[in-house]
């Protein structure tokens, strides 16, 4: 096949067409579950403190204003969501695109689309069944299975994720051949993050989804803690062959300890020269006001395609991926 | 030697790693939704030959490497160098048995090389893809007997050992593929 010229889509029409179909699928399997469909702004006042997260940022010349105003593209529909729970909209999912500047690759393209869903009254326990649900009736998977994060770390990596110290997972970083980050690395969690990457992702879900569940606290992001084990969080990831696919909480809505969340995250930027991102003051609100019980988790839709229609790039599974967007 | 961050690493690029200029092969991007960014980058230690995976930091930044190809003739070995010229400018440099390694067996007189050059010093030497030698020794072949019988050894001018057709004979020049040390074909007249 000879290389599309730059005016044709990265992929196929008949990719395209079947995409489609997939995602009227996603829309039935929530019809038929009474979560309904809400829109959300791309553009927002704040953008997150996620330490490695990159908001696209943009001006805004109101016509009745002197001075540009600084809005952010969202790198994901949580916060509007999350406020729309608290104004009492009850079960809601949306189909929508996220923006994430400095990421594009074979899994990542700088404008993807994203499928977030809230349950109110849900565990994350009762959400990862939900994601099973959808995963087999949108890809015709095996059902899923549950690996703690402890385990699979015990398993591929040979060393406890919560008893560790920085000096362990350095030696076993090192000795697993990944000296050039673990000689200077300060941040376990990047050490995790590394390890995890590529020793645990590609070893796993192989032939059915795995839900990783219960992230060490500092990677809890906004999921509540374990009660009864704080050294982890009520936070999963899904993974299915060699992809990462979802991320989901049983969400945290304590607003203090989520602002103190905020700020360790804008230390964590400042300590590794990042722009710090000023606290989004209408989500603390909210969260003041008070989140429903729920859980919630969001979706790589562009990944399900891939893995529905067994294309190895994003560029194959969008219209126009970012180099002839 | 200016530095590289991982984004500039693209195919064909030459950084330093472990003391040695090594060769970018791929860059793949890898980050986990809410971690760290990463870039698995495959690459050939380019003394060694050895081809591995480095995975990065992303943004992570590290030395290039002064590498650089020239095209060079040889001319001859003096028992312990490798002697080569530029055509153009007829300067000469010496290769040591390290950098010209197993590819001497293809060293024919007056043939043109790729020699690379690390800090100005030759790390090493590459044969044409194509080149041709005289049969020095191999067994007489039955006549009439052609191609795709497995064929016999042959030993050639440098001393390198190919497996040649039945019907080529001691003598007679063949053309052979320095990658694959396959025969080719016998030389055009």
């Amino acid at each position: 096949m000879t290389s599309p010229s730059s005016w044709q889509p990265s992929s196929s029409i008949e990719t395209l067409r079947q995409r489609a179909q997939i995602t009227s699928k996603i829309r039935q399997f929530f019809a038929q579950r009474e979560v309904w469909e809400v829109e959300t702004p791309a553009l927002s006042h704040h953008g997150v403190t996620d330490v490695h997260l990159s908001a696209f940022k943009t001006d805004f010349l109101h016509p009745q204003a002197v001075e540009y105003c600084p809005l952010f593209l969202q790198t994901s529909p949580e916060f509007a969501m999350k406020r729309l729970l608290v104004a009492g909209s009850g079960s809601i999912f949306q189909l929508s695109k996220a923006f994430r500047n400095e990421e594009a690759g074979s899994y990542h393209n700088p404008e993807f689309s994203m499928l977030e869903w809230y349950r109110t009254d849900f565990d994350h326990w009762q959400l990862i069944d939900e994601v099973d649900a959808l995963l087999q009736y949108t890809l015709a998977t095996e059902p899923l299975s549950v690996l703690t994060y402890q385990n699979a770390f015990i398993q591929y990596c040979g060393f406890d994720p919560l008893e560790a110290t920085i000096e362990t997972v350095c030696k076993r970083a090192c000795e697993l051949g990944f000296e050039l980050i673990a000689n200077d690395e300060q941040d376990i969690d990047v050490l995790l993050q590394l390890l995890c990457c590529e020793c645990i992702e590609p070893n796993i879900g192989r032939e059915a989804p795995v839900a990783l569940v219960g992230f060490p606290a500092s990677q809890a992001a906004l999921a509540r803690l374990e009660p009864s084990d704080p050294r982890i969080a009520r936070r999963f990831e899904v993974y299915f062959r060699g992809i990462e696919l979802a991320n989901g909480y049983h969400e945290l809505s304590d607003s203090a300890e989520l602002k103190q969340r905020f700020e360790r995250d804008n230390q964590t930027r400042l300590s590794k020269g990042k722009q710090v991102m000023a606290i989004d003051p209408c989500f603390i609100e909210a969260m003041e006001a008070g989140m429903p019980e729920c859980a919630g988790v969001a979706l790589g839709i562009d990944r399900l395609m891939m893995l529905a229609l067994n294309k190895s790039s994003i560029t194959d599974v969008v219209s126009f991926a970012i180099d002839r967007a | 030697m200016a530095n590289y961050s991982t984004n500039e690493f693209k195919a064909g690029l030459k950084i330093m790693l472990d003391g040695e200029p090594c060769n970018v092969l791929e860059n793949e991007y890898v980050k986990p939704g809410k971690g760290q960014a990463f870039n698995r980058v495959k690459i050939r230690k380019l003394i060694s030959g050895k081809v591995l995976e480095k995975t990065f930091r992303s943004g992570d930044s590290v030395e290039g490497a002064d590498v650089m190809d020239t095209d060079l003739t040889y001319l001859y070995n003096d028992g312990e160098f490798y002697h080569f010229m530029n055509n153009d400018t007829f300067e000469q440099i010496a290769a040591d048995e390290k950098a010209v390694g197993e590819n001497v067996k293809w060293l024919v007189e007056n043939d043109e090389c790729t020699i690379t050059l690390w800090n100005g010093s030759p790390i090493v030497v590459t044969p044409q893809n194509f080149v041709e030698l005289e049969i020095t020794e191999t067994d007489p072949g039955l006549k009439g007997d052609t191609a795709g019988t497995g064929g016999k050894p042959a030993t050639l001018a440098t001393g390198a050992v190919v497996r040649v057709p039945l019907f080529v004979q001691t003598g007679e020049v063949i053309k052979v593929d320095t990658r694959s040390g396959e025969y080719v074909s016998r030389a055009q007249k």
